[in-house]
């Protein structure tokens, strides 16, 4: 909990801030929108976050966000599909492509950046093949459930928040307190040790693409109804950036085997909150990303900085219990 | 080298440890595993620094604050393993990081000049290859002349050799014997390190012996002798170190208990290794390093793909080709490289004890800490691993307790065959006694104990039997009575069998 402190301070500082700059901040519909941002980053940021923990990575995520998208548009409003039949194929889909993944990168050792890279290509690719390269939408009217998923709040919290919090508290209980979890952690920090302790190293890891392909059709649906028209040349662009950035952020090392759902979180919500700032303060849109940046390299090495020193004073420890039973 | 003494937390590596070589004089630098060599000349490599005493060059003190330094004053490193890049050439890795440029400011490398001094350096070795060729296609005895040339070619006027014959063969390590004897008459200075006592016989004209990080005497080329070394290296208490191991007499084998049939490894797949180990029954492993031995013990345990297996508990055909198989069966391994294989450094003691076995601890795949909890720290008090909290992360324990919890890993199981890789490599003495003891409790248990060490010593004083390899054949099996150095030694370099 002490590695997400530092960030989750960050955020705070952030927040207060901006909101004595500019009051707008602190308004209900801004929070309500910045809520709802945060709710469907982060979804599929977790997913993205728990791939990193097992040392790889998930580079398709906005190219499989663009073609679940022109396929569910083309799926409710061309053929007719009711709603529920559609959100289980737009996730089974998604499903079966983290599966792919998984598959190609344990059974025939392939690298995760080369494997998700070309799904990124090959996705976006497709999802502009299909339609032409035409929009998508779903119309004015209808599919309310799913608008109501991406636009509709929960006694006044938006809906997306609210999913973002039941799948979050989901994933830390499966990540910090179940045996999956663990097996995890390990197989992304030493998968050799893990095999020498007897895990499946392979099945640990395709499952992870395949958990990280559901929370990426989750969020597609949200994103798709939110936006309520799917361009299959830009919806999604450079999404599986922001969720790397956000896991990174809070504390997920792209060398395996570190991270957690609350620094996903954090990191999620900051770089919402570093947008919306953007925009409260008057800040150029067009510098947006350097401010984003920057920010994530400061926080990236604050958090290097303080897990130095706990291994510092760890060493220091060691020396003294030696030094005490060399005198005894 | 005078009064140099290194601490490390845990241990004191070196304490008041001096050494002196003139020019053109082979010393050799012996002691067991752990003495301290490795330390004393990383220090005078300037790859580690020491805590206290001087380091003197013709007189003058010297500040060896890094390799580079090192280097300057002519002190070159030959590594056990070796350290040069396969993905060059062999001109580019005797230049390496001092390569001669030309172009002016553009720095381009003078590519006529490197290859045409390494030509010369290479016929100096005896070496008959273009030094074009990549290293790829090298043996590991021309990589290792290759990493000689380098240091001729850097100035050596000492060349430090930490085991270099280790992976060679017999008519290699001649070879490279003569070469020394050749150094040294051009009045370059050889520290050698080796356990291979003949070699030391053959080359050495004083023999430094340390012994648990401190001078343990000197011998002068003519006192050289096999037995005189081997007492100052042990000291007196090799018996204590062994007291109880010689509880078993070799023929326990009322029953098979664990049975390897017809093992054929991918590494030598033209021999076929068949042993046995009895209920109780520490089977010794003996052999040169490359011998095969860690091979047999991974395909058993179902890491490496053995090409074929039949392997028996009890009379049962046990099929296994994953680890979690030969976990399964209560067949576990303690593997050579503790720190890539045995462990996760980055977890702490208790995730590492508990996490081969969390599925007993967790209920509906939830971990139940507490339970948890309870198992390390009971795993932590029986087998007396030094950390002051199962909170520890496993990468700032010593050696000693680091092995301490691969083994307490398994001990949370009931083991029936339990797999040692060079259990005590790199472990200072007071561990090494505590884990022959475990191991020898292990086996009072009734639990088959299979140990592969290099260690002469160690495989002699533990072992009820000593099988012995040889380029990956089994070439005997030895019982206690026919226990002896010299029968192991022929059988390891297949001069008999």
């Amino acid at each position: 909990m002490k590695k997400e402190l530092g960030i989750f301070i960050l955020l705070i500082v952030l927040c207060v801030i901006v909101s004595v700059v500019n009051p707008n901040f602190l308004l209900v519909n801004n929070l309500q929108n910045l809520a709802r941002q945060i709710g469907a980053f982060g979804i599929f940021s977790i997913g993205l976050g728990l791939v990193i923990i097992t040392g790889g990575i998930e580079l398709s995520v906005g190219s499989m966000m663009a073609l679940l998208g022109v396929l569910m548009s083309m799926m409710l409003t061309e053929h007719g599909y009711g709603v529920v039949l559609t959100v289980i194929a737009s996730i089974g889909l998604a499903m079966a492509l983290g599966l792919g993944h998984g598959l190609l990168i344990t059974r025939l050792n392939m690298q995760p950046f080369i494997v998700t890279l070309c799904g990124l290509l090959f996705y976006r690719g497709l999802a502009r093949f299909i339609t032409n390269d035409e929009t998508k939408g779903f119309g004015a009217v209808g599919f309310d459930s799913l608008r109501f998923l991406a636009n509709g709040n929960l006694f006044g919290i938006p809906m997306p928040f609210v999913l973002l919090i039941l799948i979050a508290a989901i994933t830390w209980v499966v990540l910090h307190r179940s045996v999956y979890g663990r097996y995890l952690f390990a197989t992304g920090r030493n998968s050799e040790a893990a095999r020498y302790a007897g895990i499946d190293t392979n099945r640990i890891i395709t499952v992870t693409y395949v958990i990280s392909g559901a929370l990426t059709a989750i969020s597609g649906i949200i994103f798709a109804f939110y936006t309520n028209s799917v361009s299959p040349a830009n919806h999604g662009n450079a999404y599986e950036l922001y969720g790397i950035a956000a896991a990174v952020l809070g504390g997920c090392s792209l060398r395996g085997g570190e991270g957690s759902v609350v620094g996903i979180l954090i990191g999620t919500a900051l770089l919402q909150v570093l947008r919306n700032l953007v925009n409260l303060l008057g800040i150029p849109s067009s510098l947006d990303f350097a401010v984003m940046g920057a920010v994530i390299l400061i926080g990236v090495m604050a958090d290097q900085i303080f897990t130095e020193r706990r291994n510092r004073r760890q060493v220091a420890l060691m020396r003294e219990l030696s030094a005490r039973e060399a005198k005894s | 080298m005078e009064g140099v003494s290194k601490r490390f937390p845990g241990v004191v590596a070196l304490d008041n440890v001096s050494l002196s070589v003139g020019a053109g004089e082979i010393v050799a630098l012996i002691g067991e595993n752990g003495a301290g060599k490795s330390t004393l000349m990383k220090i005078l490599g300037g790859a580690i620094a020491r805590d206290g005493g001087t380091v003197k060059i013709d007189g003058q003190a010297a500040e060896i604050r890094s390799p580079r330094e090192a280097s300057a004053l002519g002190i070159e490193f030959i590594h056990q393993e070796l350290s040069v890049l396969d993905n060059l050439d062999i001109a580019a890795n005797i230049f390496l990081h001092r390569e001669p440029t030309t172009g002016g400011f553009l720095k381009l490398i003078d590519r006529k000049r490197i290859y045409r001094e390494a030509d010369a350096l290479l016929r100096k070795l005896g070496l008959d290859l273009s030094s074009r060729t990549p290293l790829v296609q090298l043996s590991i005895a021309q990589q290792q002349l290759v990493e000689i040339a380098r240091a001729l070619g850097a100035g050596a006027r000492i060349i430090i050799m930490d085991e270099p014959t280790s992976s060679l063969t017999l008519t290699e390590t001649r070879r490279l014997l003569e070469l020394i004897k050749d150094l040294k008459s051009q009045n370059v200075s050889i520290i050698y390190i080796s356990h291979r006592m003949h070699e030391v016989q053959e080359i050495a004209d004083r023999a430094v012996v340390l012994r648990d990080g401190k001078n343990a005497g000197e011998l002068q080329r003519n006192e050289i002798s096999h037995e005189r070394m081997v007492r100052m290296m042990v000291g007196r208490d090799l018996k204590d170190f062994f007291k109880g191991a010689a509880a078993g007499n070799g023929s326990k084998a009322d029953r098979d208990g664990f049975v390897v049939k017809r093992l054929r490894t991918l590494r030598y797949p033209n021999h076929t290794i068949t042993f046995n180990v009895a209920p109780g029954e520490v089977l010794g492993f003996a052999g040169l390093v490359g011998a095969g031995r860690s091979e047999v013990a991974r395909a058993i345990f179902g890491v490496e793909e053995a090409l074929e297996t039949d392997v028996w508990l009890d009379g049962k055909d046990l099929r296994i080709t994953e680890p979690q198989d030969a976990i399964g069966h209560g067949i576990y391994l303690v593997p050579e490289d503790r720190r890539l294989n045995g462990l996760i450094v980055d977890f702490n003691v208790r995730e590492n004890i508990t996490l081969p076995n969390l599925d007993s601890y967790s209920s509906a795949k939830i971990i139940n800490f507490a339970k948890e909890s309870k198992v390390a720290l009971e795993a932590i008090k029986a087998i007396n691993i030094k950390t002051p909290t199962p909170e520890m992360r496993a990468a700032n324990l010593s050696g000693g307790n680091q092995q301490k919890v691969v083994l307490a890993k398994w001990l949370t199981f009931r083991p029936r065959v339990l797999i040692f890789d060079e259990p005590t490599r790199g472990i200072d003495v007071g561990a090494k006694a505590e884990i022959y003891e475990l191991i020898r409790n292990l086996a009072a248990k009734g639990v088959s104990v299979i140990v592969i060490s290099s260690e002469m010593e160690e495989v002699l004083g533990i072992s009820d039997r000593i099988a012995v390899m040889h380029e990956g054949r089994l070439t005997g099996i030895l019982n206690r009575p026919q226990f002896s150095e010299e029968a192991v030694m022929r059988l390891a370099t297949g001069t008999e069998g």
